[in-house]
This record gives structure tokens, sequence and C-alpha cells, in this order.
């Protein structure tokens, strides 16, 4: 590697950490990022000259400070902090000053930084693509492009989601249990949203990389709360779902069906890492709505065949999941797994009373209209899968119906 | 003489890198394995997961105590190691070395191996 994707990766890696420490310190998103900015120039100047400092983020947050502070120096009477040389190079120095800045504040300062792109007042696309900007540092071309708008478009959005956020009351005490728990339940929230954006249409490559985006700060929480079986849960289900990334599209951007696809192109290194941390979750006995998909996902990985899906296993693993947060789409998924163990007409009495609620849902009718294949009702199928194609959210979507529609009905119509 | 090459970097770090990136350097190591092994020095070697992966049996108490998580929370991080078979320290580090062209950043721990117990299951 050279030297500028090394450095480039360090100061990705060290983001999180740098911002949200400089937050702490300036209470102001722009100022810290604008220092964070600049300490990110100066590393691509010092660094391949003096060698990589041992904690590139203290380094960071040091000289991020420093550069700010010199702008202000006439006014503040802050004493001169060491020069950035002298920081990369002399450990002792770098050592205890990395200690002062972070220590037990770290947790809270990543926490915070995510926290505030969560804000309940921002749509769901603003809270994305504040934290892409903010928390992970792509910039607004990147993210234009996964969210297929102009950079004028994306740049406007984020500005106003950041006034909206400068303008709430982002609170700057450590934060007690009950509120931590509150901050990370709504930030794993908002990094599923991260995730399932990139997955949802994730044929391109800007979209994969809000998958990998998504799942680098599920590890980062989970190093943040290591014994928290809901971030385990969270982690391993991004983490199972993406292993399958290159199985889920065919050469033509086409959707491939999880019983169609082909396992082989399966990530084992992903799906190895995923069953690890359920293994560690389950051990906590504490199940959560991420856990349980997350066994969901393992239990899809661990079948060698689409005929050895474990299918009552997934049709529990539902049942559990509606208690928990009930919900008609999660009602419509756990109707698939009941069709492949008690047959299409249970799922269709399942799935009836859902109509109203998902009227305007894709996947309702492509798979209502699926049952009804199925049982040979095949007119009524067509209507559905019709309305399924005229609710698709992606070209990929309605491609991927029609072509059921040519491959199972016409055959079935034929007959 | 056996030694154990301890492979500590920045798991923050490494974890950041993108599959491309990864499979680059994975692919240039691979080949200086390949050398080593054709000159007997290598054996073994593996990649650790993520710590957030790892489980720690605390076991100065009875019964011993799990915890999540490694065993030292360091800035620089245990994520794999390889196995040399090699005359002394000076040959150890010259082939270490060898893979740290490929591989910088970070820190390679040579340690020499007191008891190695292949594995008994391919015999």
């Amino acid at each position: 590697m050279n030297d500028l994707s090394w450095i480039n990766a360090a100061l990705a890696a060290a983001r999180p950490q740098a911002v949200g420490a400089l937050l702490r310190y300036f209470r102001d998103l722009d100022r810290a990022e604008e220092a964070f900015q600049e300490a990110a120039l100066r590393a691509l100047k010092n660094w391949p000259q003096n060698g990589p400092p041992r904690d590139p983020a203290a380094w960071l947050i040091m000289v991020g400070r420093n550069a700010a502070l010199d702008g202000v120096r006439k006014e503040a009477r802050n004493v001169a902090l060491p020069d950035e040389d002298a920081i990369s190079d002399v450990e002792d120095v770098e050592t205890p000053l990395a200690e002062r800045l972070d220590g037990s504040h770290y947790r809270d300062d990543v926490l915070r930084l995510l926290f505030i792109c969560c804000h309940p007042d921002l749509p769901a696309t603003q809270q994305i693509a504040l934290a892409l900007r903010i928390v992970s540092g792509l910039t607004v071309k990147q993210i234009a492009r996964a969210f297929l708008v102009s950079e004028a478009a994306m740049e406007q959005r984020i500005t106003r989601a950041k006034q909206r956020v400068a303008r709430a009351d982002v609170p700057f005490e450590a934060p007690g249990p009950v509120e931590r728990s509150q901050r990370l339940a709504a930030v794993m929230a908002m990094v599923y949203l991260v995730f399932n954006e990139g997955y949802s249409a994730g044929d391109s490559e800007a979209r994969a990389a809000l998958c990998d985006e998504a799942i680098r700060l599920s590890r980062l929480l989970l190093r943040l709360f290591q014994t928290e079986p809901e971030v385990m849960g969270l982690a391993a289900l991004m983490i199972l779902q993406h292993a399958r990334a290159d199985a889920r599209f065919d050469a033509d951007g086409e959707i491939v069906l999880l019983e169609d696809q082909d396992r082989s192109r399966w990530d084992g290194e992903l799906i190895g890492e995923g069953l690890a941390l359920m293994d560690k979750a389950i051990r906590h006995n504490r199940p959560g709505p991420y856990q349980i998909q997350a066994a969901i996902a393992a239990t899809h990985a661990r079948a060698g065949t689409p005929s050895d899906t474990d299918w009552a296993g997934i049709d529990a693993l539902y049942a559990i999941l509606e208690r928990m947060q009930p919900s008609p789409v999660i009602t419509l998924n756990r109707a698939v797994a009941t069709a492949k163990i008690a047959g299409p007409e249970a799922a269709l009495a399942m799935i009836a009373p859902l109509e109203t609620a998902l009227s305007g849902y894709f996947h309702f009718y492509g798979a209502r209209g699926a049952f009804l294949l199925q049982l040979g009702r095949t007119s009524e199928a067509r209507t559905d899968f019709s309305r399924a194609i005229a609710l698709a959210n992606t070209p990929a979507e309605a491609a991927h119906i029609r072509r059921h529609l040519d491959r199972h009905l016409l055959d079935a119509e034929a007959k | 003489m056996l030694y154990a090459v301890l492979c500590y970097h920045d798991e923050n770090l490494v974890w950041s890198w993108s599959k491309e990136e990864d499979g680059a350097l994975m692919d240039k190591i691979g080949a200086v394995r390949a050398r080593l092994t054709a000159q007997g020095k290598l054996g073994a070697s593996l990649r650790l997961m993520p710590t957030t992966a790892a489980t720690t049996l605390r076991k100065n108490q009875d019964p011993p105590l799990v915890i999540d998580g490694p065993f030292a929370e360091t800035k620089e991080q245990l994520l794999g190691f390889y196995i040399l078979d090699v005359e002394n320290l000076d040959a150890a580090l010259e082939a270490a070395r060898e893979i740290a062209k490929v591989n910088p950043g970070g820190a390679f721990e040579i340690r020499p191996i007191a008891v190695f117990n292949p594995d008994e299951r391919t015999k």
C-alpha cells in the first residue's frame, strides 16, 4: 500500500473518534469538521516524512485543536500546544496527551457524534446523508452518487440537515446510563438505515459502499459496547446479509432470489464472523429484534442448499419477532416461511388481513401473487404481479417480477 | 528453532480497507509466503477475526469468568501469526522483514516457540 492510500485509510479509521473529541471541545459541528480537515491536511504533509504516529486519532485531535486555536489565539489566552512535528515522533508526549484528551470520553464522544445525526426531526434520508458526511467522511459527491441525486442537491440536503442539528440542543454532558442506552438505540437504528439504503438497491458500487460503511460503524459500536447483545445482533445481521452481496444480482443487474443464488459466491469469511457474533450474543440470553433477524439470516447462511433451509426454525423466529415488534411487513415475511411448511393456503390466510396496511407495498403483491400461482389461481396471480410491477421502487424490482411472470405464469397458462 | 511471528496492527485501520485493497495486499503476502514456504522456512500461518468476535475466559477465579471482547484493550491488536522454522533470531527477523516489506504498518513480535503441538487430525 502506498503512503497516500495508507494515510487515507488511517484518516477514515480515526475520523469518528477525532471529530467526536473536537466536537466536545468546540461544541460546534462546523468548527469541529474544519479543525479535523486542517489536521488531515497536515497529516498528508507530515506523516510521509515523519512516519505515522502511534495513535493517529490522538495526533489528529491535538493538531486539529491546535490549528483551530491558532486562528483565534489573539482573543483566546490559551497556551500554545506542541508543534505537530513534536507530537508525531515523541511518544512520551503523545501518550499522556492522548489519554487526557480521550480516555473515558472516547465512547461518549463517538456516540454523541452518531447521535446528533439521528435527530428525530430529520427524515431518514437526511439522517443517513449526515452520518455518511460527518461520521464516515464520505465526500458529498460520493453520497450524491449513492442516492442518485445531483451533487448540488445533496450539498443542500446536508447543509439543511446540519442547520437543523445546530439549532437543536445537543447535550454535551456525559450521558447517564438510561440516556446512553437510548442514544445507542437511536444510533443502531440509524446505522441499519444506512445499511438498508445500500442493500435495497445494492447493485452499484456506490451503494455497496454504504453497506461496507454501515458494517464498519457497527464494528465501531461493538468495540464501544462490547457486552451489548443487540449491538452484536445488529453487526451480525448486516454482516450475514452483506455476505450474500455478490450473489444477489446477475450479470445484467437483475435480482437473484435467495433460493436461486449461487451459494458458492457467498462470502464464507463474513458468514463465519456473523455466526461467531451470534454465538456471543446468544450467551447473554437477552434476545432483541436485531438478534432475531440475525438468527433468521444465520439460518439461511447455514443452509448449504435451499432445500436444507430450516423453514420451521425461521417461522418460529418470525413468530418471536412479530411479538417483539408487531408489524405487517414482518407478518408478510413470516408468511413466506409458513408457505414452505404449511402450504400456500395457510400463507394466504395469514396475509389476508394485511392488504389495507400494505396496499402500497411492492412485496405484498409479489408474495401474494406467488402464493396464488402455487395454488393454480393464475388470473388472480396475474393481477397481483401487475400491481407489484406498478409499485416497484426500482427498475430491477419491476424486471424481476416481469421475469417471474414470464417464466411461471405463461407456463401455467399453457397447461 | 521455531518462532512465532505475532502480527499487531490497528484493527480499526485494517478492517477499514476495502475488499480490493485487502485482496491486493493478500496477493502480495501470498507471493512472499510461497517463497518462504519453498525455502522451508514458513510453517502454518493464520489471520484472526476482528477482536469484536473475541471472547475472553478469565481463569484467575473458579469458575472462570467469560468476558466479551479481547483480553487486552490496546491501540494495536493481535491480528494473526506466522510460524517460522529457521536457524536463529537473525534468520527469523530476515523472514519477518520480507513479509513486512509488502505489509507495512503495525508491528511483528518475534517469539520463540517453547512447545509446538502439530495438528494431529491431519495424520
